[in-house]
This record gives structure tokens, sequence and C-alpha cells, in this order.
């Protein structure tokens, strides 16, 4: 992957070279100390992959996602997680890393972009290669939490904000339900109803008109209801 | 109370003697510069300014290892955004801690 780096700190962009040069699949073509300058570059290079500062003066990494007419992927560094929760809005968001970047962590995120990358080949019809991410972001109380997907076993809708259930918690996130489905893998979650979305391979039982998930009855709409048979048939 | 190392910058360098030199030599030449910015800035009250040195200087304070000095400089940078000189003493502390090791490195 071509990538390039911004970033206001000398350091850190001698970090992030440092990191790159340890994984083989990386070449960083250019750095940059700040956003605009790697403005002019992109609108004549192109690049698979880009770290980001989030924090800098003047012109800052919101400021610059903003302006891309063309994204390619992004990881964010920061300092501060806070600041990037803005920018997980946007689905070309890879990860952040926190500052100093260790490098396990570094070599997750370069996996993450690597598989966001093959997501997008494998996307035609009838494809057998299909990478489903494994956690997703949701921004809580002005925090960046990190949920392990297949532990989702519920998602209920409730006014402005929707209820995500896992193994292990609950969350309330301030959401709607059709703005987390376009995130979620079919493989996995099947909205069942207007207030209900579901993970299918934590169904216990179904009758007529309802699922038993883990101790929660969901009633499952008429319309849903030959979608959600269809895809049993499948598991 | 703990003290700044290399760790850090070792593991990163993994023995390239010149990515080490690079990484110490940005720190022994931003960091004093950086400390008197801070301090102008301190006399001059501008809150906004003096948090946004903090961000700059908390970085090299975690990539010397200082856990608890970055603790304290993200409190004292999040109160001055609230125009709160509170953490001011502690993160000072932290800033002499620095000055005093980059003159060994």
């Amino acid at each position: 992957m071509k990538c390039i780096i911004i970033d206001d700190e000398k350091i850190a962009r001698v970090i992030l070279q440092t990191r790159c040069d340890e994984i083989d699949s990386l070449e960083v073509l250019e750095d940059f100390p700040n956003a605009i300058e790697a403005i002019k570059y992109l609108n004549r290079n192109r690049v698979d992959l880009i770290f980001l500062d989030i924090h800098m003066p003047k012109f800052n990494g919101l400021d610059f996602i903003r302006s891309l007419k063309n994204p390619p992927k992004i990881i964010l560094i920061t300092s501060n997680p806070n600041f990037a929760i803005e920018a997980f809005e946007y689905d070309f968001i890879v990860d952040y890393l926190l500052k100093p970047v260790q490098s396990d962590r570094f070599k997750k995120a370069i996996e993450k972009a690597k598989r966001k990358n093959l997501t997008f080949i494998s996307s035609e019809p009838n494809s057998s290669v299909k990478e489903i991410e494994n956690d997703f972001y949701v921004s809580i109380d002005r925090r960046l939490i990190k949920i392990d997907l297949p532990s989702i076993y519920l998602i209920e809708a409730k006014g402005d904000y929707i209820k995500i259930k896992t193994e292990n918690k609950d969350y309330i996130v301030h959401s709607t339900l059709k703005k987390i489905e376009e995130k979620l893998p079919d493989s996995l979650f099947l909205k069942i109803h207007r207030s209900f979305i579901i993970n299918i391979k934590k169904i216990i039982d179904i009758e007529d008109n309802s699922v038993l998930i883990k101790k929660d009855v969901i009633p499952v709409s008429r319309s849903k209801r030959p979608e959600l048979m269809k895809r049993l048939d499948l598991l | 109370m703990e003290s700044p190392n290399l760790k850090y910058i070792n593991q990163l360098a993994a023995g390239d003697a010149a990515v080490k030199e690079e990484l110490i030599h940005i720190i022994k030449t931003e960091f004093p510069e950086e400390k008197k910015e801070y301090c102008k800035s301190i006399e001059s009250g501008d809150f906004s300014r003096i948090a946004e040195i903090i961000h700059r200087v908390k970085h090299k304070i975690s990539i010397l290892g200082l856990i608890e000095g970055y603790e304290i400089a993200n409190v004292f940078e999040y109160n001055l955004r609230n125009s709160d000189l509170k953490g001011k003493a502690a993160f000072e502390k932290v800033l002499m801690a620095i000055t005093a090791y980059i003159k060994t490195i």
C-alpha cells in the first residue's frame, strides 16, 4: 500500500516512518507537516492509505477529511481519542492510533486497512471471499468504545438512541437503527422489526412472530419473517 | 517519582542507531524551545496557547516513558481549556525532570 503521513510534529512523522519501514507491504511516498501541503500532493498523486494527525493547528485533521473528494483509507493518529470521534462518521476511516504509536497496535491497524481493501475487491457477485470486520467503534460520552461485533446479540431503537446489547455489557449510543444497520455485516445481522436488529447466530428459539435471543423475546415483523427464515436456512 | 527513560525509543529503533539518534536529536532540540514557549505563554496568561504547547510536549513526555507525567499533562491541558491553572506545579515538575534528563542523553 502506498501511503503518506500528515503530522505537524516532526518526531511523530519519524516514528510513523519507522513503523512503516517494519512492514514490507507499506511504502511511504511522502510526509507532510501540514494538511494543506498534503492536499496539493493528493491532487497530483494517488495513495492507498493516509496516516493523519487529528490535532494540528489552523487546518486540522477533520478539516482535511472534509476536504477530500475521493478519500483513500485513513488511519487517525491522536493523543486524545475524543478528537477522533467525529471522524468515525466516515467509512474510509480504518482505525485510530494513540501517540506514541506502539508496534503491535500499528500492525493491527495495517491489517484492518488491508482487510478493508480486500472487502472492497471481493464485493463482486458470487465472490467466495468475504472479510468481516470483527469490531467497530461507537462514541459514548465523548469516548470511543470498541465493541466486538460477534458479541452483539441485539440492537434496539430507543427514540434518538440505540441500545446495543452484548454478551458482557449494554451500551446506549446516540444514533439510529438505520445508520448502524449500514455498518453491520449482513452475514451476522438482520433487522427483524422496525425497532430491532438481531445477531442471527444468537437465536435460541423461534416462534411464529417472535425470536428468543438470550432472555429477550423480540417481535418479528410479518414482512421480515421470510428473510429471517431464508437466512436461517443458510446457517 | 518515575524517571524519564529511552525504553520506547530503543524498542522503536530496534538497534538502528541512526533512528535512535534522530529521535533523541529532535527531543533535545525541540523540547527546550517548547519549554521556553510554555514559560512565555504562562507569563502572558494565554490559556489556549499554553494548552497547545502542552499538547505538543505531552507526546514527548510519553515517548520518554513518563506515564504519570503524561496523565499530569493531560489533566493540566484539560484544565487550561477550561481556563483553570490547576495542575501547573505538577506539570512543571515533569518539565524539570525532562530538562535534567535530556542533558544526560
